[in-house]
């Protein structure tokens, strides 16, 4: 290809202004500097090349297919249960903002200063470290402090992280991932079981209804679960502990003597708890 | 074939563009066929395909994306779980989003141990950063676009830390916001700016960068 271009072909441009005459000196220097290994970029380098690229891409596809693109709940500006998070490589400048001299009165450091100084010295790299020395090895306060900065960006996001798997735990939640789709059509599927069992009228008198709703779905946005498929996680005998002592994350208090209160016998709320134990997405 | 090629090339002198790209030669140092710890070497190239990956499959994406805050959420649904492959079109510009920036890191870390950024190449180590920047934008606003939960809060954060800034915070956040909160038109802001603003700017940078690279040639080995 390369010496399919010979002189006869080259067009001569006879008195036009615009394009100078090549004088072919923008042509790149040849690596004279290392004789015999090197080669031309198209074809002979790419032909090899696009190997890596090929097992990047292998890699890249298997991790799309074993993890598909998370897709949370339509967003609801009155949640108030849900914990913001910003992308995983933001976390590190998120996480520094929660420290008390850059937080609060001093945010300013933690917002402007220090991503000022760190960010702008990282740019103007080249003309702080100036000296004709290349090797790492040998340029000991760039490459400490260059490693120092890996270090604090790895602990800063590894920190950031812990804290949110923390919090999610405290609050009883689970990070948003596939919820819609897989979860609608899941929903769908899921009504009401076993409407003729008396457990079912028990539930529509007592202050079940009053949280979880008439039609079992809870308030997601205010950390109240549907009870529509509760029994697929959770057998009778739980399902009474909780009505009996509230629940695990004390979110939801004692429930049973203010029913027994409102005039529902101790049969009929063991009929409650056996119809909610039958509350299965398959029957 | 050659009759064509022969015809345009005495009418616009074509030759020498692609023989520009095509006959520089690649040393022996940069190539992983000569030393396998010269992968490191590949790190530049990748972050580009990942970044040819997210453009292709960010087109194919508008194709079905709505940006509304009614419709949003119901259209990015829609093209993950209904649309043949959509699932993998999003799959791809959701994860290449992180390798983008993953492979980016890695090779600012190449460059930057390698001592690459030293003269005569300081120019092209500053507009590296500078993509470095405008990949970050274009990671801060795309994360807005699913609309749900996780997005929303993500950028009603980012954009009160924003607001933090001394003087021109308040106006950081009216620009980015749009508005008194982050609705509506926030949502077609971050689109604008993600689709079009940010790649404009991403490509120009990046012809920069790829013409210094073959103007001043790789640094040589250390």
């Amino acid at each position: 290809m390369a010496s399919s271009h010979n002189k006869d072909e080259k067009i001569i441009y006879v008195g036009d202004s615009r394009v100078p005459q090549k004088n072919h000196e923008s042509v790149p220097r040849d690596y004279m500097a290392y004789p015999g290994k090197s080669e031309v970029f198209i074809p002979n380098f790419l032909l090899k090349e696009w190997m890596v690229a090929s097992v990047f891409m292998v890699g890249f596809l298997v991790l799309i297919l074993v993890d598909p693109a998370p897709l949370g709940e339509i967003a609801d500006p009155t949640n108030a249960q849900f914990i913001p998070m910003p992308d995983w490589y933001f976390l590190f400048l998120y996480q520094m903002l929660k420290y008390p001299y850059l937080a609060n009165k001093f945010v300013v450091f933690g917002t402007i200063v220090i991503p000022t100084i760190a960010f702008g010295a990282l740019t103007l790299a080249p003309f702080l470290d100036t000296g004709k020395e290349r090797r790492f090895y040998k340029r000991p306060i760039s490459t400490g402090l260059m490693l120092l900065s890996i270090a604090a960006i790895i602990f800063l996001t590894n920190v950031s992280w812990m804290h949110y798997e923390e919090e999610l735990e405290a609050k009883g939640l689970k990070p948003e991932k596939h919820a819609t789709g897989g979860g609608k059509k899941k929903e769908e599927k899921m009504g009401v079981m076993a409407k003729d069992h008396p457990g079912f009228a028990v539930f529509k008198k007592a202050t079940c209804v009053s949280c979880h709703g008439a039609d079992m779905k809870g308030m997601s946005a205010a950390g109240i679960p549907a009870l529509l498929g509760v029994g697929d996680k959770l057998d009778q005998a739980a399902i009474m502990n909780i009505i009996k002592n509230g629940s695990e994350n004390k979110k939801m208090s004692a429930q049973y003597d203010s029913n027994i209160n409102n005039g529902i016998t101790p049969d009929e709320m063991n009929q409650l708890a056996e119809w909610l134990s039958k509350q299965k997405k398959t029957p | 074939m050659k009759s064509v090629y022969s015809w345009m090339d005495e009418r616009l002198d074509i030759t020498p563009l692609w023989r520009d790209i095509a006959d520089h030669e690649v040393p022996e140092h940069v190539n992983p066929a000569h030393h396998f710890s010269a992968f490191v070497y590949c790190f530049g190239g990748l972050t580009f395909f990942v970044t040819v990956i997210q453009i292709l499959s960010g087109m194919f994406l508008t194709m079905y994306y709505v940006p509304d805050i009614i419709n949003a959420h119901s259209s990015v649904d829609y093209l993950q779980n209904k649309v043949a492959f959509g699932d993998i079109v999003r799959g791809m510009h959701h994860w290449g989003a992180s390798l983008v920036i993953v492979m980016m890191f890695l090779h600012t870390l190449r460059v930057f141990f390698t001592g690459s950024y030293k003269a005569p190449r300081e120019m092209n180590w500053v507009i590296g950063m500078l993509i470095f920047m405008v990949m970050l934008g274009l990671g801060f606003t795309g994360y807005l676009l699913p609309w749900d939960n996780k997005a929303y809060f993500a950028t009603k954060v980012g954009i009160q830390i924003a607001e933090t800034a001394p003087v021109i915070g308040a106006y950081i956040k009216e620009f980015l916001q749009g508005g008194p909160v982050v609705g509506a038109q926030t949502l077609t802001r971050f689109f604008a700016i993600h689709v079009f603003f940010l790649p404009a700017v991403m490509l120009a940078l990046l012809g920069g960068h790829f013409f210094m690279i073959r103007k001043q040639g790789i640094s040589g080995p250390l």
